[in-house]
């Protein structure tokens, strides 16, 4: 395999020397088949072990080494060097989040959303495993099916315009998941998480663009999320403005 | 102290440790429980596991279950363990169903299962084929129902605290500050994972570097059966992804250079559906003879899956076409895809009993860290899924229990451990030192000798080669300098206490496999060719001494099932 020169200008931040992100420029050889994250780690491993970023699978599962490239939020073990050859590549942490380090970002905030939009099976009664599972079709499957395959790597929130200006917004990927829930028929939950969603700040600013949706490796297509709550928020509201006495 | 205490610390937050997590505060109202993690929870390798979970839920007895999986350790597995085992799945995959797993269903709304190989019926149940994600997913949202589970994402153990004999906690480097603190607890579950990165070329995360087994070694208890090391048949060459098993359960052929299903030489009653340990040899039996194909990343052969059709690829499969498209450009649903065997799982580990108690008093282990023994010297696919919550939460349950009866260490006793943790990893790593050695060359060269001297056929020659390589490796990393020296996020460091964990543990596995003299599951000798029951139906357990690892050995465990010879 034939080696290619490429220049990667990647961001640096090391809070304990310097008040703000600068940039170094590294040049390298590599081989067609790496991804970015292969050049990282060359340098973390040959040249410049102080580089610093998350990873783990490099399989597009476990949702650590998201980052910016030239300004497009990637999974960086699925964007190929080649795929940018000749030009240079730029690498730069998610924005939209602050920078601990590096390449590495603060997701504390996601996790408070996370956990905000109620993100397990709310029921009343739960039946004793002894009766086995909740009987659930492969069509009730579907409904959720899609909303479920969120990996948590942040690439929705980096591409959304609404969380950019207005970092309280609940987000794409918090959504999603509640949607997931509140689609899925073993499920009581939805009004709490509606009223969460509801009340959050920013979500009537979506204009639903769908950047979140373009950029989710795994398709989850939060965009659709977010407007099947409106709607339903919508009709939420509507109802109980012309039938008060309508509580189902 | 800055740091709260808990009656149960667990390490790792991957399937089992979270099932843990939640057995836990479950058993007693009032303990809280932490869960140190050195990534985010919903990033443990856990995420990885693609074909399935195993459980006997539509059988009228475990029997069966019980049979395969013993039959498939080629008999090392203990089986008052395997019976529990095959028991406590079911429950425990109903109560993930009632936690909102997304299992893939039939018609009537049943949770739907597959065959898998070495089971003789269809048992494995599966969310397409990312059931481990859809699991750790489902468990860690679960989790975060209770205000009693304490988080420490980010945080990366760097020993286990002992007082008076007993574990009392854990020291933890704080990834995001730096800070090097000891967490007080009564009782402490390591759910830390395998150690497949010992090897360069494997399935596992970079995280999956054995730090429990280490830890535990280093407190004084044995590593069980270490020599055993899986490798999964089917992996994409160069990158080492996983390409699921359940390609082959849902119709997938291997075939050879000359266009053969040539597993009909090795295994010809299950095919492409016997045990993994079988099928990887005959991957080497075929490359001796000249029967595969050449590519820049060494032989492969093809796994065909193009006869199932488009329609149940992307119903079954997705995954897998994912993974072959996004990362080798070949759309397995037009083009065989590229695969080799690939270090995959440790069956060996942190020796416990049943119920995930070690010989070190307030020590558990569970999950892949740890050898209960179920998996022996073979692992059926699927079946380390529902290990991870069965003994999980059997972890939880017990640790509680332990607990209970303990007081907390005293503040005093605990602050000078940490001071004095804080200086060791300061004066061997942070202060610049001349060393000559880089994290990266020492453990390429550890690969490299685990690669050679405890692959898929071992010879006495190659093994002792490995010894003697590990030893001096660990020598090296005496002179280990790290580039950086700060304190926020500072990966380097991790690296090289993690690499410090790695040589442990290489050196536990290579000697358990010099002084294992036949051949059993995955460990195949050359110079001991056959199984010989009369010297070693028997763990292995390995000792830390200053003079390297000191094997002993402890009987096998038999209930109801003799050994025999292993056909499929």
């Amino acid at each position: 395999m034939s080696a290619k020169k490429i220049t990667m200008r990647v961001t640096r931040y090391r809070p304990e020397q310097e008040d703000a992100p600068t940039e170094q420029a590294y040049e390298l050889e590599f081989p067609d088949d790496w991804v970015v994250l292969d050049a990282l780690n060359y340098i973390k491993d040959d040249v410049d072990g102080t580089l610093t970023f998350r990873w783990s699978c490099r399989m597009g599962i476990c949702g650590s080494c998201g980052m910016m490239v030239n300004g497009e939020p990637k999974l960086t073990c699925a964007a190929f060097l080649r795929d940018y050859y000749p030009a240079e590549i730029r690498v730069e942490p998610l924005q939209y989040f602050p920078i601990i380090r590096d390449l590495v970002i603060d997701m504390t905030d996601f996790l408070h959303k996370l956990k905000a939009i109620t993100p397990w099976i709310v029921r009343d009664e739960e039946k004793p495993l002894a009766e086995g599972e909740y009987l659930q079709t492969p069509a009730q499957l579907a409904d959720y099916k899609q909303f479920s395959m969120c990996i948590n790597c942040m690439l929705c929130y980096s591409a959304c315009p609404v969380y950019g200006h207005e970092p309280e917004f609940i987000g794409p990927a918090a959504i999603a998941l509640a949607h997931r829930y509140n689609l899925d028929s073993r499920d009581e939950g939805q009004e709490a998480r509606q009223q969460v969603i509801a009340s959050s700040e920013g979500i009537w600013d979506c204009t639903l663009v769908g950047e979140c949706t373009e950029v989710c490796p795994k398709r989850v297509d939060p965009a659709m999320a977010i407007q099947r709550t409106k709607v339903a928020t919508t009709t939420e509201w509507a109802k109980s403005m012309l039938m008060p006495w309508g509580k189902q | 102290m800055d740091v709260p205490k808990h009656d149960v610390l667990i390490v790792g937050g991957g399937g089992a440790g979270l099932r843990a997590a939640i057995a836990a505060v479950e058993a007693d109202e009032h303990i809280t429980v932490g869960v140190v993690s050195k990534v985010y929870p919903m990033r443990s390798h856990t995420v990885s596991a693609e074909g399935g979970t195993a459980a006997a839920v539509r059988e009228d007895n475990t029997d069966s279950h019980a049979y395969d999986t013993i039959k498939g350790s080629d008999f090392l597995a203990d089986q008052d363990a395997v019976e529990i085992f095959v028991k406590e799945s079911i429950d425990e995959v109903i109560q993930l169903e009632h936690w909102g797993c997304p299992w893939s269903r039939d018609p009537d709304g049943l949770m739907s299962v597959r065959t898998f190989g070495g089971m003789s019926v269809d048992r494995t149940l599966f969310c397409s084929d990312k059931t481990g994600f859809h699991m750790l997913h489902t468990l860690y949202q679960t989790a975060l129902k209770y205000d009693r589970i304490a988080w420490y994402d980010e945080w990366f153990v760097t020993s286990l605290l002992k007082d008076d004999g007993k574990i009392c906690g854990v020291t933890a480097l704080n990834v995001r500050s730096g800070a090097i603190d000891a967490i007080p607890a009564k009782a402490v579950i390591l759910c830390t994972g395998g150690a497949g990165k010992l090897f360069a070329f494997t399935t596992n995360a970079s995280i999956k570097t054995g730090d429990g087994m280490a830890l535990t070694y280093r407190a004084g208890g044995p590593l069980k059966d270490m020599e055993f090391v899986q490798y999964h048949p089917t992996g994409l060459p160069g990158t080492g992804i996983l390409i699921t098993e359940a390609s082959r359960s849902e119709g997938g052929h291997m075939i050879n250079r000359e266009g053969d299903r040539y597993l009909s030489a090795y295994t010809p009653e299950r095919m492409e559906l016997g045990p993994r340990d079988m099928l990887s040899r005959a991957f080497i039996q075929e490359m001796r003879a000249n029967r595969v194909f050449e590519g820049p990343y060494g032989e492969y052969v093809h796994l065909d899956i193009r006869h199932l059709g488009e329609e149940l690829i992307m119903e079954r499969l997705p995954f897998v076409r994912e993974l072959a498209t996004e990362y080798v450009g070949i759309d397995p649903v037009y083009e065989p895809i590229p695969v080799r065997p690939v270090v995959h799982y440790m069956m060996g580990g942190i020796h416990t009993d049943a119920n995930a108690k070690t010989p070190v008093d307030g020590l558990y282990a569970a999950g892949e860290a740890a050898c209960v023994s179920m998996n022996g010297a073979n692992r059926l696919g699927s079946n380390s899924l529902s290990e991870i919550i069965v003994f999980g939460a059997r972890s939880g349950k017990a640790a509680v229990e332990y607990a209970s009866e303990q007081e907390f260490p005293e503040a005093n006793t605990l602050s000078q451990m940490a001071q004095a943790e804080k200086k060791r990893i300061e004066e061997q790593f942070l202060k610049p030192r001349n060393g000559n050695e880089r994290v990266a060359t020492i453990r390429r060269d550890l690969q490299l000798a685990m690669e050679q001297g405890a692959g898929i056929y071992r010879t006495e020659e190659e093994m002792k080669t490995a010894c003697e390589a590990i030893r001096k490796l660990l020598k090296r990393y005496e002179q280990v300098e790290v580039d950086d020296k700060s304190s926020v996020f500072n990966t380097d460091l991790i690296a090289a206490l993690e690499l410090g964990y790695m040589l442990d543990v290489a050196e536990a596995l290579a000697h358990s496999a010099l002084l294992r003299e036949e051949s059993r599951g995955s460990h195949a000798r050359e110079d001991f060719t056959t199984r010989d029951d009369e010297r070693f139906l028997q763990h292995s357990l390995a000792y830390q001494t200053p003079e390297g690892p000191r094997i002993e050995y402890l009987p096998v465990s038999i209930t109801r099932w003799q050994p025999e010879e292993r056909k499929y």
